[in-house]
């Protein structure tokens, strides 16, 4: 019960590659305390007061915004959003004069999301202010892993020792890509599943199973992550057709059978019931879907307070 | 360097401080209706429980025991290095109308049950909050006051006051240590 435990002494979040499996652990046990405070009737503390935390999202999001933005706001932090498309990126600004411009008004975290992989290590080494990658092209998104990790292990107890599938698009997943990273580090194997086309050349190199056939990948499996299929990839010749996508790869309640009895269903969200999971498995009784919402508010919660709390000279650079 | 000065409590000495405790939160508030004892993490904890075993003991009847976490309550979250780590709040009744007694080991600064107080006000509005302390040292920074206190110890600022608790440490003792300069 000491505070001398782990501790956790990164300015910024960009990827899950570069934690500790006791940070990953911190950051997951910090969040469970962050959830307790969504039973009361005052949602709020005062935490981060007189901060300054700015969502800079470059691309269009519903969740992860959200989810950022009442984080921040549970934490008494003063939350602004920037949206793109109304700003002076429209003008031509670069990506570092707008993070500049932002940390001349005193932010103190900047939330980052954008089309291409590596904008926010740009950022990070720019600026001083802590900065949380939200989504970078298909490389990371580590706060959707987390609360992945979060998720199973509410509805699992341990990860160590689980068989995670991942099922669809692995190759333009940043999803994927952190959840196969944090779930390695807490020893989950994992597996994955999806057309040729769509599983990227070398994967394997990740630490993971690759499968082709859905029911034999499906066998023995105690979590599945369904990824959305991102129906923009369609037309560039990855999937031949959606109908066939669907009865190769969709995830109904007769192909979930094959599973461990227990199964967690999960799904990043936003969802295509029909193509990539049906409606029944998606409201089922397996389903944690609607469990990752809050869990995802209270592990952002968790980085905010990790990496905004305290003195910034004090703290080490990555 | 932390330099060991001498025994404040035994074993005997705690458990007598805890009854004594016991006897005058029940005697202040006429009995245990709408009593419930929260401690203050970490030591603050088993010390709540203590009192409320004790209150059981007498009285023959259960009284709600909560634990509260201040972290995020402190006031010195910007400066410190590095983040506390943040416990649990756990506290499964409603705490509006009640009389709550707030449970610490040491009351210095005050500062730590400021924070306990915003925090309970957060929770919903108790009738009355009271504070029980085991050793109440002084050099108090903000205008707070204990109502029951194990021990009164007055002490200089460089010394430092160490509770060990069974259920924490592996055994019951209070212990006055010192910082000393290391060329002394």
């Amino acid at each position: 019960m000491s505070d001398t435990q782990v501790s956790f002494k990164h300015k910024d979040l960009l990827s899950l590659k570069n934690l500790t499996k006791e940070e990953i652990k911190l950051i997951l046990d910090t969040a469970e305390s962050m959830k307790e405070i969504f039973t009361r009737k005052i949602k709020k503390v005062p935490t981060l007061r007189g901060k300054t935390i700015i969502n800079l999202f470059y691309e269009p999001s519903t969740r992860t915004k959200s989810s950022f933005d009442l984080a921040g706001k549970r934490l008494s932090a003063d939350m602004m959003s920037l949206s793109v498309s109304t700003s002076s990126v429209v003008k031509g600004e670069s990506l570092v004069d707008t993070a500049q411009t932002l940390e001349a008004m005193g932010a103190d975290a900047v939330i980052i999301r954008h089309s291409i992989p590596g904008s926010p290590h740009l950022l990070a080494d720019t600026i001083d202010a802590s900065v949380l990658n939200a989504g970078d092209g298909a490389h990371a998104h580590p706060t959707q892993a987390l609360l992945d990790m979060y998720t199973i292990r509410e509805k699992c107890g341990e990860i160590e020792g689980k068989t995670v599938l991942i099922v669809g698009d692995i190759r333009h997943s940043r999803v994927a890509r952190s959840n196969i990273w944090a779930l390695n580090k807490l020893g989950a194997k994992v597996r994955v599943v999806g057309p040729p086309t769509l599983i990227p050349p070398q994967l394997e190199k990740m630490g993971v199973e690759i499968y082709y056939d859905l029911h034999e990948a499906l066998t023995g499996v105690d979590i599945v992550n369904i990824l959305r299929i991102q129906l923009e990839r369609q037309e560039s010749g990855f999937l031949p057709s959606l109908r066939e996508y669907t009865k190769f790869y969709g995830i109904d309640e007769e192909v979930l059978k094959l599973a461990n009895d227990d199964i967690t269903v999960m799904h990043p969200g936003p969802m295509n019931r029909g193509i990539e999971i049906m409606p029944e498995v998606a409201y089922g009784e397996d389903s944690v879907i609607t469990d990752q919402i809050p869990n995802g508010v209270a592990v952002r919660m968790a980085l905010l307070y990790l990496l905004t709390g305290g003195e910034r000279v004090e703290k080490a650079a990555n | 360097m932390l330099k060991y000065k001498k025994d404040i409590l035994d074993e005997q000495g705690i458990q007598r401080a805890l009854t004594r405790i016991s006897h005058e939160i029940l005697e202040k508030n006429k009995g245990l209706e709408d009593l419930a004892i929260i401690g203050i993490r970490t030591r603050g904890v088993p010390l709540a429980q203590r009192i409320a075993d004790k209150i059981a003991e007498i009285e023959g009847e259960e009284v709600p025991v909560g634990i509260l976490d201040i972290t995020l309550y402190r006031d010195d979250l910007t400066t410190v290095a590095q983040q506390p780590i943040v416990h649990q709040t756990e506290i499964s009744f409603d705490i509006t109308d009640k009389k709550i007694v707030l449970v610490d080991d040491v009351l210095y600064t005050g500062r730590t049950v400021r924070a306990a107080l915003d925090a309970l006000v957060d929770l919903g509005r108790p009738e009355v909050i009271q504070l029980a302390i085991l050793v109440d040292r002084g050099h108090r920074e903000l205008p707070i006051r204990a109502d029951y206190i194990g021990k009164n110890l007055p002490t200089s600022k460089q010394e430092v006051i160490e509770v060990k608790l069974e259920e924490i440490d592996g055994e019951d003792m209070v212990v006055l240590n010192e910082y000393i300069d290391e060329e002394e």
